[in-house]
């Protein structure tokens, strides 16, 4: 997930505080990962050194708490072109996954047992997510939904490739 | 990856071998489920799963190999497959439930009735089945549908009737064989959240047979089982 794009999205409903900010961006986005009050603060100086936000004028106190950030109209063209560009699907766990497969097959060692040990991670992943789900609102629910999805579209390709093992291994040897 | 706990297991097969013909169903399984415990046997279609459910609750008797049940209050292990088929029926009735991917609710009776006969075979008095029937459809938010026939039922209505029907005689062990492999994602969710929920309430074991791995997330723990053997990465240690 990018934070300051997400945080300028937030950004663009109202005029907010960076207090505020972090709590709105906790409750949407920070299951299990809270945003750092630091992250949040030097995101938005960049944003204002980019003019993507301006902040109203400061407060007593003058800390960074106490300023509310505004978007610009360069803020809002930014917000507007993240989410209507489509995200390139991320192959960086299954190319790895690749790899170490196809290494164990080409040194003989226990490609099966490797698959296993992944795909006992993958679920205990899931078993987090499931059990996160069960007291979760319907907005913390389809987060999670989301999550499960994804690793079972890995666990299939583990299973597949499972099957496939010995065709595999056969044509690494040859090749 | 899944380790197998200290204490006593409730049901434990150990070196499973089956074939039908020249198939070679089972090929060594060695498997410990704990009492109280949630279980996924996963597995590829033909990987011999279903085959382990039917052994592991006396359906089947394998070609070799043992299963021991203890059943509850009981320290003594009963090994299965040495009963006759008329003792491994009565154990089916009395300590095991069993929910199948299309319900098998028989099509003439009403819902209520689907549930009640388990009870009535094991000969509970019909006014006592019946109130126990419609708590347990009760729970399973299917009030007021008692009297529906299945095939009035949705499909997720009428699943969580062959729940009640498993869980209405409080079996020590509840298996199931890709309970939720017809229906979509909601309704599946809505019948495995329900049956869990009943499940750890009252301490039962379970074996949820599933190629899917978001039933199988509901687990505690998974087995993969592929061509008749547990994974590699699932093993019993010796």
């Amino acid at each position: 997930m990018n934070n300051s794009l997400t945080l300028l999205g937030l950004l663009s409903r109202q005029a907010s505080y960076g207090y505020d900010l972090k709590h709105s961006y906790d409750r949407y986005f920070g299951t299990g990962k809270a945003l750092a009050f630091g992250q949040v603060y030097s995101t938005l100086a960049r944003m204002v050194r980019d003019e993507l936000i301006r902040a109203l004028g400061e407060e007593t106190g003058g800390g960074p708490d106490r300023k509310k950030y505004e978007i610009t109209v360069a803020g809002q063209d930014t917000v507007r072109e993240w989410l209507f560009t489509p995200d390139v699907p991320s192959e960086t766990l299954q190319s790895n996954l690749f790899a170490k497969t196809v290494i164990a097959l080409l040194t003989d060692d226990d490609a099966d047992r490797l698959l296993d040990v992944q795909r006992a991670e993958h679920m205990a992943r899931m078993r987090q997510l499931t059990r996160l789900k069960q007291d979760s609102d319907l907005l913390h629910v389809l987060m999670c939904d989301h999550g499960l999805f994804h690793i079972e579209a890995d666990l299939r390709w583990i299973e597949l490739t499972s099957a496939r093992l010995t065709q595999l291994k056969k044509e690494l040897l040859s090749a | 990856m899944s380790t197998i706990g200290a204490a006593s297991p409730v049901l434990s097969a150990r070196g499973l071998h089956h074939s039908f013909g020249q198939t070679r169903a089972l090929r060594g399984i060695d498997l410990d489920v704990h009492r109280g415990e949630v279980l996924a046997v996963m597995g590829p279609s033909g990987s011999g799963k279903s085959t382990l459910l039917h052994c592991l609750a006396g359906v089947l008797v394998p070609n070799s190999g043992t299963v021991t049940y203890t059943p509850p209050k009981r320290q003594t292990p009963l090994e299965i497959n040495a009963l006759a088929e008329p003792k491994r029926a009565k154990l089916r009735l009395t300590d095991f439930g069993f929910v199948f991917q299309f319900g098998q609710l028989l099509p003439e009776l009403t819902a209520m009735d689907n549930v009640s006969l388990p009870l009535l075979l094991g000969g509970t008095k019909r006014s006592e089945a019946a109130r126990r029937s419609t708590d347990l459809l009760d729970r399973l938010g299917l009030n007021g549908l008692g009297a529906k026939l299945p095939g009035e039922l949705s499909g997720g209505q009428a699943q969580r009737v062959a729940v009640a029907r498993a869980l209405v005689s409080s079996p020590a062990v509840l298996f199931a064989d890709e309970p939720t492999g017809s229906l979509d994602s909601l309704a599946a969710e809505n019948v495995l959240t329900l049956m869990l929920e009943l499940v750890r309430e009252a301490g039962t074991t379970v074996v949820i047979i599933t190629h899917d791995a978001r039933t199988a997330a509901y687990a505690d723990r998974e087995v993969i089982v592929r061509d008749g053997a547990i994974g590699a990465g699932y093993r019993v240690s010796p």
